[in-house]
């Protein structure tokens, strides 16, 4: 006859910490943490005595002092006298431009792509795959140097557009020039302009805001709201009656009549380029820099996000599509509402990843003279200043917000579309 | 009876299908213009082709190819008429600079070396890529390669690398003489301190005085000396042979329940994805020597190839977690189920299969990779891209831009294409087993 | 050395000898081997040949610090570098002399904690313009686009001579020279500035040198000059006298052609001297007594070195100028030998 006992209650002994599995793991975690705090602690040493032995010390005062450089391509007012942080600022900006029409148009380049290249067309699609795999297979640094070389040797200089009989023509109208310095296309003015908003002050990080651009956003906002419920007021009378109102007419009005309104009382025109010694003057002007880097980066994301399109494409099963039939759906509606849902959830997660790996890829701007984060920051600054560990860090600090941030808004949208599987 | 003679007693005999539905024309038909909108891209893509051959066709054929300058390049194409900018290509400076865009200034008379080592590595990775064409024995070049390596391509005394092996062999018993007397845990933990300890203090001497003893070498070849497509090759290939390991531990780590350890790897696996590996570039070449103890000086090779090394496991780690996540839950139960501890479970289970899964992803990590590794021009470094700046920088060569980046373009195309073919073929072949 | 490359391959422990932890003389002495920063390229200043053999004005200086002090001017490693790494690298002790077109300013000399040993190349800062664009002067540049070589002082010369003479104009950032010219020469910059020896050079190797033209204006003062780290006066003085001694030969009429019965002994006592027949100069500096015949036997004298590989019979085609010597009118003044 077995009788219960209680379990010995046995003191803790040291050796625990090593056989029992209860106390292992915390063990090895504690190990873990105390060896990662010596690494830690070892760099930071090191770094302390190497600094103090090259007699320099860490500090970020030189971010205050003037830059001393200037910047052609820029969102903001800057000059040469203005802050090294000022300097960062601007460049960040254009890192963030070059990002975000770089995953724009790599998105409907890619998407493109990869649904022809599952084109029955055969030239297409083998032309398609030609591009994939040109694109995939060499060096996105070296798409940059040849977009950028491509731009620079077959667009014609401001020069040849001079003269009586020029050598090159202005486009639309004489309203857009090409030139192997960037693109000049009209710019929108206003001449009862509202004004501008001085936000920050002095500070570096100052910017202005345009009011009528508020204003035009304000308005456009609020009549896509309108639009948005006149057409959700015409489904419920379709629900109660079965009868659907005609609503693209009123819509259409909603959007475009108060937008018309507040141009016209803004005094809205276009200020046109013309060529006035050197350059083109007016207009706005996108550099060369900025088209051969975004062009580049679109085109090299956009070989990897057909492959993942068509992937995507290619998983959805036979079957579902055969199913949403039979059910009687109509073909647009099968695509909307039974392929495409499940084809992105396995589009998603590699398309967030080509989206961080565009924004990282920004960073060989360099290459072609776009003054972005890592050109002002990481460039002429750490150059000018020789501040290498405090420009370095702060520069990959930035960058890995920015990732960040771009990777948690994604997830956040990947999780929305996410299929609960049961 | 009614009369059915309206129905046809004989068979009519078989007809060719009609001409526009067989033959080029069907082809053409189906497959090129079988609808309005597919008629117009075909006809877009063919003026699209024709229009890209015709500027290239004519420039590219240019025989200017024992050309010894630019200036003799344009005197020879303008002797045939041809002037202009866009008049031809210059050949020359590819045969004058083939060789040292493929091996930098590596000594011409090593040239063997190099081409050894990647074509060992071929040999070495084949238990892995041809599995069933090859002996199982040869899993024991494979292990000793990475020794191999890294001493044809620097050179140096055979000692070295043979004392650094010898230390994974004295580590390995003494960790053997130690787990059967005291516990796993506290005898992996004396093999490994014995192991850094024979690394770091007694290996260097030792190897000296047998080098002293019995001289067997070859000449060493510093790092400064790499360059063009080798250099790329070697930082791809070192960097991915180190970041296995490391890429495993990370994603073991990520994966664990030890909170620490889990928010360590996940913060290691973030940090590195989240900048551009040109950050990291620049780190190599301005922060890692203050980074070091006063007096270390690694030199800019070797701290590329850490940095890389770190930058690949970080992409790496992702790429086994992706394996380990696609193994069934099966798996691991059935290893639990065994009675197999954590680190047998993994060695005996779940990291052959997890690995074979994540093949095709290690392989594209490396193409990656070797595609970036052009970034390193950027700090100065001479891979092919670099070294184009140099070749530029000299006054016969200066004004060539195409066809230096073109002759570039194509050898990183050849060699990535080439692999991501191969991966896809592994690819194919690895899924039969899981259907 | 050979342990080391090997150690570091396998990251054990690449532990070579430090900056800071002896002399670089001695460091150099123990490598047998010169680790000398130069441009990634630069047309006459240094660029690599096909058979991977650096040559140019900037690796002379090089070359004849290593014959000196090794008494071989092969045993130089050299390291290219660009605008941004070049002081990380001398300053990491990776590099034991930057020889590549640095100018001497003051910040760099005080601020960055580094010591100029001397000037081996006066130059200034030029334009360049097409000639059809018909310009004359740099004050004409007026909303022009101007094509410059990031990492540079020239960067922050232009915006201060335009700021000066409040003009406008469109920087194009530029990583290496030879894109600036790709860029310059399409059209895509109406000018090209960055310093009048590299202008030359480049202007030099166009299909069509004539139709380009250097304009008057010299903005800025760049002295170039080979620079070593801060506080190493031992390892200063042999890189600062080698320089001296390349210069004072061709003043004194030391030629690599004759060196070799000069240094049987002449009648001028400096000669004697420098050449180590006379007195202990080497020894002083912890070097042999034949250490200045050896430098100038690398490449010859200054003259020697210029007329090689930038002078005018080179496609460079730089004229002496500011670089002759002081009794020709020029800036190059050696101190004494004594």
């Amino acid at each position: 006859m077995t009788t219960l006992t209680d379990p010995p209650q046995e003191s803790f002994r040291l050796s625990q910490l090593i056989y029992d599995t209860r106390y292992r793991s915390m063990t090895i975690q504690i190990v873990a943490l105390i060896g990662f705090l010596l690494l830690l602690g070892w760099l930071f040493n090191n770094t302390a005595q190497n600094l103090a032995d090259l007699g320099k010390e860490p500090s970020f005062r030189f971010l205050g002092e003037p830059a001393g450089y200037d910047i052609n391509q820029r969102l903001l007012e800057y000059n040469s006298q203005d802050t090294h942080l000022r300097a960062a600022f601007v460049g960040l900006l254009n890192t963030l431009v070059v990002a975000v029409l770089g995953c724009i148009t790599a998105t409907f380049l890619g998407v493109a792509i990869g649904v022809l290249r599952l084109s029955n067309n055969w030239v297409i699609s083998k032309l398609m795959m030609i591009y994939v795999e040109t694109f995939r297979n060499v060096p996105v640094l070296l798409w940059i140097v040849f977009t950028m070389a491509i731009m620079i040797e077959t667009m014609p200089a401001p020069r040849a557009f001079k003269g009586d009989n020029p050598a090159a023509q202005m486009m639309m109208n004489d309203s857009v020039a090409v030139t192997n310095r960037g693109v000049y296309i009209p710019e929108p003015l206003f001449s009862n302009t509202l004004g501008d908003v001085h936000l920050f002050g002095a500070a570096s990080m100052r910017f202005d805001v345009s009011l009528d651009l508020l204003a035009l956003m304000l308005v456009l906002g609020a009549s896509l709201w309108g639009a948005n419920w006149f057409r959700k007021r015409a489904d419920k009378i379709q629900e109660v009656t079965g009868d659907r109102p005609k609503t693209w007419h009123v819509r259409l009005g909603l959007i475009v009549v108060p937008t018309a309104i507040l141009l016209y009382i803004l005094g809205f025109h276009l200020g046109y380029p013309e060529l006035k010694g050197f350059n083109f003057k007016g207009g706005t002007h996108f550099r060369n820099s900025l088209i051969a880097l975004w062009l580049a980066l679109s085109l090299y994301t956009a070989a990897f996000i057909a492959e993942i399109v068509r992937a995507g494409i290619l998983a959805i099963d036979h079957g579902q599509s055969e199913a949403a039939a039979a059910l009687g759906l109509r073909p647009k509606r099968i695509m909307n509402l039974v392929i495409l849902p499940q084809a992105l959830r396995v589009i998603i997660p590699p398309m967030i990843s080509n989206y961080l790996n565009l924004t990282k890829n920004s960073s060989l701007a360099i290459a072609v003279g776009y003054m972005d984060l890592t050109g002002t920051l990481m460039g002429i600054t750490l150059n000018q200043t020789g501040r290498e560990l405090e420009t370095v860090l702060l520069t990959m600090a930035i960058y890995l917000l920015i990732s960040l941030s771009i990777s948690a808004v994604m997830n956040v949208y990947n999780n929305s579309v996410k299929m609960v599987e049961r | 009876m009614s009369d059915i003679s309206f129905v046809r007693t004989e068979m009519l005999p078989e007809q060719d299908p009609p001409a526009s539905e067989v033959g080029a024309l069907g082809w053409a038909k189906h497959n090129l213009f079988s609808g309005v909108f597919n008629s117009i891209l075909t006809v877009v893509s063919v003026f699209a082709i024709y229009f890209i051959l015709a500027a290239l066709v004519p420039w590219a054929w240019s025989p200017t190819w024992n050309a010894t300058s630019l200036a003799e390049c344009r005197e020879i194409l303008s002797g045939l008429g041809r002037e202009g900018h866009f008049s031809g290509a210059c050949w020359g400076v590819i045969n004058d600079r083939w060789v040292q865009l493929f091996m930098g200034f590596y000594p011409s008379d090593y040239y063997w070396r190099p081409i050894a080592a990647f074509i060992l590595l071929g040999v070495a990775l084949s238990p892995v890529l041809f599995a069933e064409h090859v002996p199982a024995k040869l899993v024991w070049f494979s292990a000793l390669y990475p020794f191999l390596m890294p001493w044809l391509l620097w050179g140096g005394s055979i000692w070295v690398p043979l004392m650094v092996l010898a230390g994974f062999v004295v580590s390995y018993a003494v960790y053997r003489f130690l787990v059967a007397q005291v516990s796993e845990l506290i005898s992996l933990i004396v093999a490994v301190l014995v192991a850094v300890v024979w690394w770091l203090l007694l290996m260097g001497p030792l190897s000296g005085v047998l080098a002293s003893i019995i001289p067997i070498g070859i000449e060493a070849v510093g790092s400064r000396q790499f360059g063009g497509m080798m250099l790329s090759l070697t930082i791809g290939v070192v960097a991915i042979g180190f970041s296995l390991p490391i890429g495993i531990v990370l994603a073991l780590g990520r994966q664990s329940d030890l909170l620490i350890v889990k928010a360590l790897c996940v913060g290691f696996i973030e940090f590195i994805r989240g900048v551009p590996l040109i950050t990291l570039l620049f780190v190599a070449s301005t922060l890692l020597n203050i980074f070091m103890p006063p007096g270390t000086s690694f030199d800019i090779i070797m701290r590329v190839i850490i940095m890389a090394t770190l930058f690949a496991s970080a992409y790496m780690a992702e790429v086994i977690r992706g394996g380990l996540a696609a193994l069934p839950t099966g798996q691991y139960e059935g290893a639990d189920s065994l009675g197999l501890d954590y680190w047998q479970a993994q060695r005996l289970i779940i990291m052959p299969q997890a690995l074979k899964i994540s093949i095709p992803g290690i392989v594209s990590t490396f193409i990656g990779l070797f595609k970036d590794t052009t970034l390193v021009s950027v700090i100065g470094l001479l891979d092919p891209l670099g070294l184009s700046n140099g070749i530029r920088a000299n006054a016969e060569w200066n004004g060539v831009v195409w066809e230096l980046y073109g002759f570039i373009a194509l050898m990183f195309f050849v060699f990535c294409f080439s692999m991501s073919r191969y991966s896809m073929y592994l690819e194919r072949k690895l899924q039969t087993g899981h259907r | 050395m050979k342990k080391t490359v090997l150690l570091g391959a396998l990251t054990v422990a690449g532990l070579a000898a430090g900056a800071a932890a002896a002399g670089t003389l001695d460091d150099v002495k123990a490598r047998g081997t010169l680790n000398c920063g130069v441009t990634t390229g630069l047309v006459g200043f240094a660029a690599p040949d096909a058979n991977g053999e650096w040559a140019g004005f900037d690796v002379s200086v090089c070359r004849a610090v290593a014959a000196a002090v090794l008494g071989d001017s092969k045993a130089v490693e050299f390291v290219p570098t660009t605008g941004k790494t070049r002081f990380t690298a001398l300053a990491s002790g990776e590099i034991d002399v930057l020889a590549r077109n640095t100018t001497w300013t003051y910040s760099r000399d005080v601020d960055l904690k580094f010591e100029f040993i001397g000037v081996n190349y006066y130059d200034g800062q030029g334009f360049m313009v097409p000639k059809d664009l018909g310009v004359s002067s740099a004050k004409e540049l007026d909303g022009a686009t101007v094509c410059i070589q990031t990492g540079t002082t020239t960067e922050l010369n232009l915006a201060d001579f335009f700021r000066a003479n409040n003009i406008s104009y469109e920087p194009v950032p530029i990583e290496t020279n030879a894109e600036a010219q790709q860029q310059y020469l399409a059209g895509a910059c109406d000018v090209y500035t960055t310093d009048a020896s590299g202008l030359a050079a480049t202007r030099a190797t166009f299909d069509d040198p004539a139709g380009h033209v250097l304009l008057p204006e010299i903005i800025s003062k760049e002295p170039l000059g080979p620079l070593v780290r801060h506080g190493d006066h031992e390892w200063g003085d042999v890189v600062r006298w080698t320089l001296n001694a390349l210069v004072s030969a061709e003043e004194l009429g030391v030629t690599s052609a004759n060196i070799g019965e000069m240094s049987a002994g002449t009648n001028n006592p400096e000669i004697n001297r420098l050449l180590g027949t006379e007195g202990t100069l080497g020894e002083m500096m912890g070097l042999d007594a034949g250490w200045a015949k050896s430098a100038i036997m690398a490449g010859g004298n200054y003259g020697e070195i210029f007329a090689k590989n930038i002078g005018e019979e080179t496609p460079v085609g730089l004229a002496r100028g500011l670089n002759a010597q002081w009794t020709n009118g020029g800036l190059l003044y050696s101190p004494p030998f004594r």
